[in-house]
């Protein structure tokens, strides 16, 4: 009993660093049958305790019920968890996530980063007066405005605030201001480079 | 150092467990040698050594520790639990008498967590249980530190293979606190970095690619 559960919690517990991996739709699946069944045969010795007084049905009532709490609790920390490293991807990766990872995320998931992604805006644009406070930015305490940076790989065209348009191959070399690179060396796109 | 955008539910501390913390439910599915004190109907099919239908009044089994504190009583009428012999009186005299060398990653790797449960379980032996729990941490402790903080960019598995879960994770934060330590001498704290899951995603990717 319970063995499905604990397999998904494993599964979480293998990624340490907050990866996401895909999202067991068969496993969750799996435990909630395995929860049915259990709950409908509790039911069925329940009535026929009532009825026949029989009160030695009781211990094995007690042992189905636990497995049902122990199967809801593994489910519910699974998905729990599973959310807390969504979040932190909306920290990490920015607002706009990478298509392999949107493939990991089930229905659901992706409606509570989508309503995530809006609560932290709104929140942001109500701080720091009217244009509101990016507060994304600055994961570092920042040294200096400009920085100078290098293209890790191909982005195509970035501009900045003056209008100039900036092609970004790999290996190219830019000084740029820094809250316009931050987000792209978060993302692993531009490297910092310190001379 | 890194700043930690996911923070997992951490496992409880002492007796309490956290409901959503995934350290603390692998925990609990660690097994305890139990007798039972009633039979239990229709449960035959679990045993896999007896061809009853019913498991019978005193008969002995390993369960896991969820299992047996959902079912244990004040008034032992259900299930009586064992103390695995770690906690047991031979090992105690052992972490007694010098708690560095034993090996707490063999003896199952919630040595902390499955004794702070154990008192659960409302046994006599529970204050010395305790005690020694205590003591082993305190004993250990030291050393843990220690090494966590002087091990600077080098292979510590030869260190934490001896540990349990709960010193890996005071070890853990020790390095990170040393890592971020050093970056702050060599003055890179402002140096900007891709985050580390966006770097550990790459990899997983490349080594999909490969497979």
């Amino acid at each position: 009993f319970c063995e499905k559960a604990l397999e998904l919690i494993r599964e979480l517990q293998r990624m340490g660093d907050g990866q996401l991996p895909a999202f067991n739709e068969d496993g969750i699946r799996q435990v909630l049958e395995e929860m049915k069944a259990l709950y409908e045969q509790n039911q069925s010795d329940v009535n026929e305790a009532k009825t026949e007084g029989k009160s030695e049905l009781i211990p094995t009532i007690k042992f189905r019920h636990s497995c049902l709490l122990r199967n809801q609790r593994c489910s519910a920390a699974y998905l729990y968890d599973r959310l807390l490293r969504i979040r932190a991807l909306r920290w990490e990766y920015g607002s706009v996530l990478p298509t392999t990872i949107r493939f990991h995320m089930c229905a659901e998931e992706t409606e509570w980063f989508n309503q995530y992604k809006k609560s932290l805006a709104t929140y942001m644009r109500s701080l720091g007066g009217e244009e509101g406070l990016d507060i994304t930015q600055d994961m570092k305490p920042p040294k200096s405005l400009y920085i100078e940076v290098r293209c890790l790989k191909d982005h195509g065209e970035f501009e900045i605030d003056d209008g100039t348009v900036i092609l970004l191959k790999k290996n190219s070399q830019h000084f740029l201001p820094r809250w316009k690179c931050e987000q792209l060396i978060r993302q692993g796109i531009l490297e910092h480079v310190i001379s | 150092m890194d700043t930690q955008s996911y923070m997992p539910v951490p496992p409880g501390i002492g007796m309490e467990e956290n409901y959503f913390s995934l350290d603390d439910i692998l925990l609990s599915h660690e097994r305890l040698p139990c007798k039972t004190e009633c039979s239990f109907p229709r449960l035959g099919f679990l045993e896999k050594s007896s061809d009853t239908r019913d498991i019978p009044e005193g008969s002995k089994m390993e369960m896991p520790l969820w299992l047996a504190k959902g079912l244990y009583e004040k008034k032992r009428r259900v299930l009586s639990v064992e103390l695995p012999k770690v906690y047991r009186g031979g090992w105690r005299t052992v972490f007694g008498a010098d708690p560095t060398v034993v090996d707490l990653h063999k003896m199952g790797p919630y040595y902390y967590g499955l004794g702070s449960q154990m008192l659960h379980f409302d046994s006599p032996e529970n204050p010395e249980i305790a005690q020694i729990v205590l003591q082993t941490f305190i004993g250990r402790f030291r050393r843990t530190m220690d090494s966590s903080q002087n091990a600077y960019n080098e292979d510590t598995s030869a260190l934490v293979e001896r540990l349990d879960c709960l010193e890996r994770s005071l070890f853990k934060a020790g390095q990170s606190g040393l890592n971020g330590f050093q970056q702050w001498e060599k003055g890179r704290s402002s140096h900007l970095t891709a985050s580390s899951l966006v770097i550990n995603y790459r990899k997983r990717k490349i080594t999909d690619l490969q497979a």
